[in-house]
């Protein structure tokens, strides 16, 4: 007689913890019951990811750089189930390997993005990549897992925290990807997943007043009515690649901020 | 006026000193009475027109068109074609010989751009003359150099031009908002339709002479006058992109407007900047710096350090200072060079800055004003400073645009980060300290994108400028100035 498995219960992932819905609602996807994020979920995503923010923006590059490298270290150690949750094990090589690629360019972005600028007077003066803040991510349908981590790494290794709304028709690999997040040294808030409609979870995301920036990439439905709302606090809105990785898919997550200052003595 | 204050009688001395009159002359500037449209290279005689004035003595200047949509759009048609017929296809190093010649004609006619930005717009002549017309003038140098060199800006990446760009300027410095835009957008191959703002579109309907004087091909920048009505259009219209400098409310609009349609957008929006001076700076460096950081041009600008954060231990004394200065201050014709502020530049704003002036009153604000004499004509706001403000207070959050100074208290390095950054903006601000370690603490944390230690409102081409959060997105100056108008692959 073979052995009953042990079912996994599918939660959000909201400050470094796996709590259900606070509305107590559930919805069937790829054959599992999935939470069904609420308004206040959202809500509370984005107090998570703001409360976060400071510390992983705070932190040097290098350590950010470590920490998504440990993320891809702890989706390797989870490839077969990756595997089973997108469309094969190609696509968790690709997205690990993106990973990878993304933490290196942790401490690299500065040297690429930012400018010492010759300016006509006794000055001294730079411009250095900062994060925007909190990010809201809209992630692809599909590929369920690569999409995901293409939109996440950029916005992340910049020193944003992010809330993502995850892939309405495959929630699975997001919800695998936040257990590698929680065992990667990932501080809690810097990124939240949230499952469940897109249609009543994305407008909240692209109206919210705390949110700096939004990632339309992978967003479907009406997103010009996502980009209006967006509006209403000047987000930065990102038309990004669903699927590609470049270190300018990471500047469309960053400020440049100059300083000046006098020489002399 | 603090306890403390009162005791110690440190009411300012206003200023006895006799200055003569020292006015530059305007007789360089010889203005039309009518403008139309600037659309490929040719006037067009506008179906609608406004008077433009001088704020500083009410009279009117000369008449101007207001575009109507078709107007609007014909000067978009104009660009596009202009674009596809030549422009385009132009080799950089023939643009960036265009710019040069902009850059050089400006030059040779500073004096006459100046006066006529001090008429147009209430400037000083010596903001006009010192400021705003040398840095327009290095912008053109500048991005003239790098018009043939876009593919070392940005390796690997193919930059190709977008097309057209609408270009929305404001009116505190009309003709360096216009440099800031048409510069960059011509350097990176596009063609231009510009509006300049309702009150001051004189300078930028001059510039049309440079043009012609540069003989750039027509229909390559085209500008169309006109209040908020003829912006609209030009947002609406055919266009690639649109860049705009302005007010938060506007900004937002656009965006919406925007929203699904795939043009490019950058923003220059409203600020509320925090100037934060620690107990360690040189405070006589401060307080100049607290003054040109509010009362240039009349407080009428985007980063204006209108948010004064002192840390407690030296309230007193830099309120002292401060309240000296000010009574030095010369208030009045522009186009003396004497002057230091000048006139408010419309009727509209002055209402708006006496509008929240008197909400700080109500709101509980200690107001002072030196004593002064303004003219009877034109549009005046006296220099002014709000002590005992609370952090809620309107004019500790909005916007004022003028000269007028909130003036907060602050005990910490923390506390001074979590007021200066407690406003929906982040266009810039300001440090004065002696501590190297704790001007670059600060640099990194407060939220805004130009932070001037140990100095304030310096500005050169080649030094990106724009903000954060709701003072909008994209930058202008520098190689980060160029992006926002090219396309990559």
């Amino acid at each position: 007689m073979s052995r009953l498995p042990v079912r996994k219960t599918y939660k959000l992932f909201v400050g470094g913890e796996f709590p259900r819905s606070e509305s107590g609602r559930t919805y069937e996807a790829e054959g599992q019951n999935v939470a069904r994020a609420s308004r206040k979920d959202v809500r509370d995503a984005v107090r998570a990811a703001r409360s976060a923010f400071p510390k992983w923006a705070g932190m040097t590059a290098y350590n950010r750089g470590q920490v998504l490298y440990r993320v891809a270290e702890m989706m390797e150690a989870r490839r077969g189930e990756f595997a089973d949750l997108c469309s094969g094990s190609k696509e968790v090589d690709r997205s690990i390997d993106r990973l990878v690629w993304y933490a290196g360019w942790a401490d690299k972005l500065a040297q690429v993005l930012g400018s010492s600028n010759s300016v006509a007077g006794p000055y001294f003066n730079f411009t250095v990549p900062e994060p925007t803040g909190v990010v809201g991510i809209l992630a692809p349908a599909e590929p369920a897992l690569a999409g995901l981590v293409s939109r996440v790494s950029p916005a992340i290794v910049g020193g944003n925290a992010a809330v993502v709304v995850a892939s309405e028709p495959h929630p699975l690999a997001a919800i695998e990807l936040a257990e590698a997040l929680a065992t990667a040294d990932v501080p809690g808030g810097v990124v939240n997943i949230l499952t469940g409609r897109r249609e009543e979870l994305a407008p909240v995301l692209a109206g919210h007043m705390d949110v700096n920036a939004l990632d339309v990439s992978g967003a479907d439905g009406d997103v010009p009515e996502l980009e209006r709302l967006a509006a209403e606090n000047v987000k930065r809105v990102v038309h990004g690649a669903p699927d590609d990785q470049s270190p300018w898919e990471i500047a469309g997550f960053l400020e440049l901020k100059t300083v000046w200052h006098p020489i002399g003595v | 006026m603090t306890e403390l204050e009162r005791k110690q009688d440190r009411a300012p001395i206003p200023s006895r000193w006799e200055y003569a009159t020292a006015p530059e002359s305007r007789e360089i500037v010889s203005l039309r009475e009518r403008y139309g449209h600037f659309v490929g290279g040719e006037w067009l005689e506008p179906a609608e027109s406004y008077q433009t004035i001088d704020p500083a003595s009410e009279e009117p200047l000369a008449e101007v068109g207001q575009a109507t949509d078709e107007e609007v759009q014909l000067a978009v048609r104009t660009a596009q074609d202009a674009f596809e017929n030549g422009w385009s296809a132009l080799p950089g190093s023939e643009r960036a010989k265009y710019l040069y010649r902009i850059a050089r004609i400006l030059q040779e006619r500073s004096r006459e751009f100046a006066v006529l930005e001090s008429l147009n717009g209430g400037k000083p002549i010596r903001e006009s003359r010192d400021v705003d017309l040398p840095l327009s003038a290095a912008h053109f140098f500048y991005y003239a150099g790098w018009a043939d060199k876009l593919e070392y800006a940005f390796p690997n990446r193919k930059p190709r031009p977008l097309g057209v760009a609408g270009q929305i300027i404001p009116w505190n410095f009309p003709l360096l908002m216009l440099a800031w835009k048409i510069a960059p957008a011509l350097a990176a191959g596009n063609t231009v339709v510009l509006k300049p703002a309702e009150t001051t579109p004189l300078s930028a309907l001059l510039f049309c002479d440079v043009l012609r004087q540069a003989e750039l091909p027509p229909g390559v920048v085209n500008i169309v006058t006109g209040d908020g009505r003829a912006g609209a259009a030009l947002v609406k219209s055919d266009v690639a992109k649109i860049a705009f400098t302005g007010s938060t409310e506007v900004g937002k609009a656009i965006q919406r407007e925007l929203a699904g349609t795939g043009k490019k957008l950058t923003l220059e929006l409203g600020g509320k900047a925090a100037n934060v001076i620690f107990d360690d700076a040189a405070l006589d460096q401060a307080v100049e710096g607290i003054v040109n950081g509010i009362y240039f041009n009349q407080g009428h600008v985007c980063c204006a350090g209108s948010r004064l954060l002192v840390q407690e231990s030296i309230y007193e004394p830099v309120i002292s200072k401060l309240k000296r200065r000010l009574g030095t201050l010369r208030v009045g014709d522009p186009l003396d060079k004497n002057t230091d502020v000048g006139a408010i530049n419309s009727r509209q704003q002055l209402d708006k800055i006496q509008e929240l002036v008197r909400s700080g009153e109500e709101e509980g604000a200690e107001i002072y004003q030196p004593p002064c004499r303004l003219p009877e004509k034109g549009y005046w706001f006296v220099p002014t400073v709000f002590t005992n403000v609370a952090q809620s207070y309107r004019i500790a959050q909005e916007e004022i645009f003028g000269p007028v100074l909130s003036v907060l208290t602050f005990r910490t390095p923390d506390e001074a980060v979590e007021k200066a950054n407690n406003t929906p903006y982040g266009l810039s601000a300001g440090v004065w300290t002696e501590k190297g370690s704790r001007i670059l603490s600060m640099a990194q944390r407060l939220r805004a994108g130009v932070i001037w230690a140990n100095t304030y409102n310096r500005f050169d081409p080649s030094s990106p400028f724009g903000g954060y959060r709701e003072s909008g997105f994209g930058r202008e100056g520098g190689l980060h100035g160029l992006e926002p108008y090219l396309d990559f692959e």
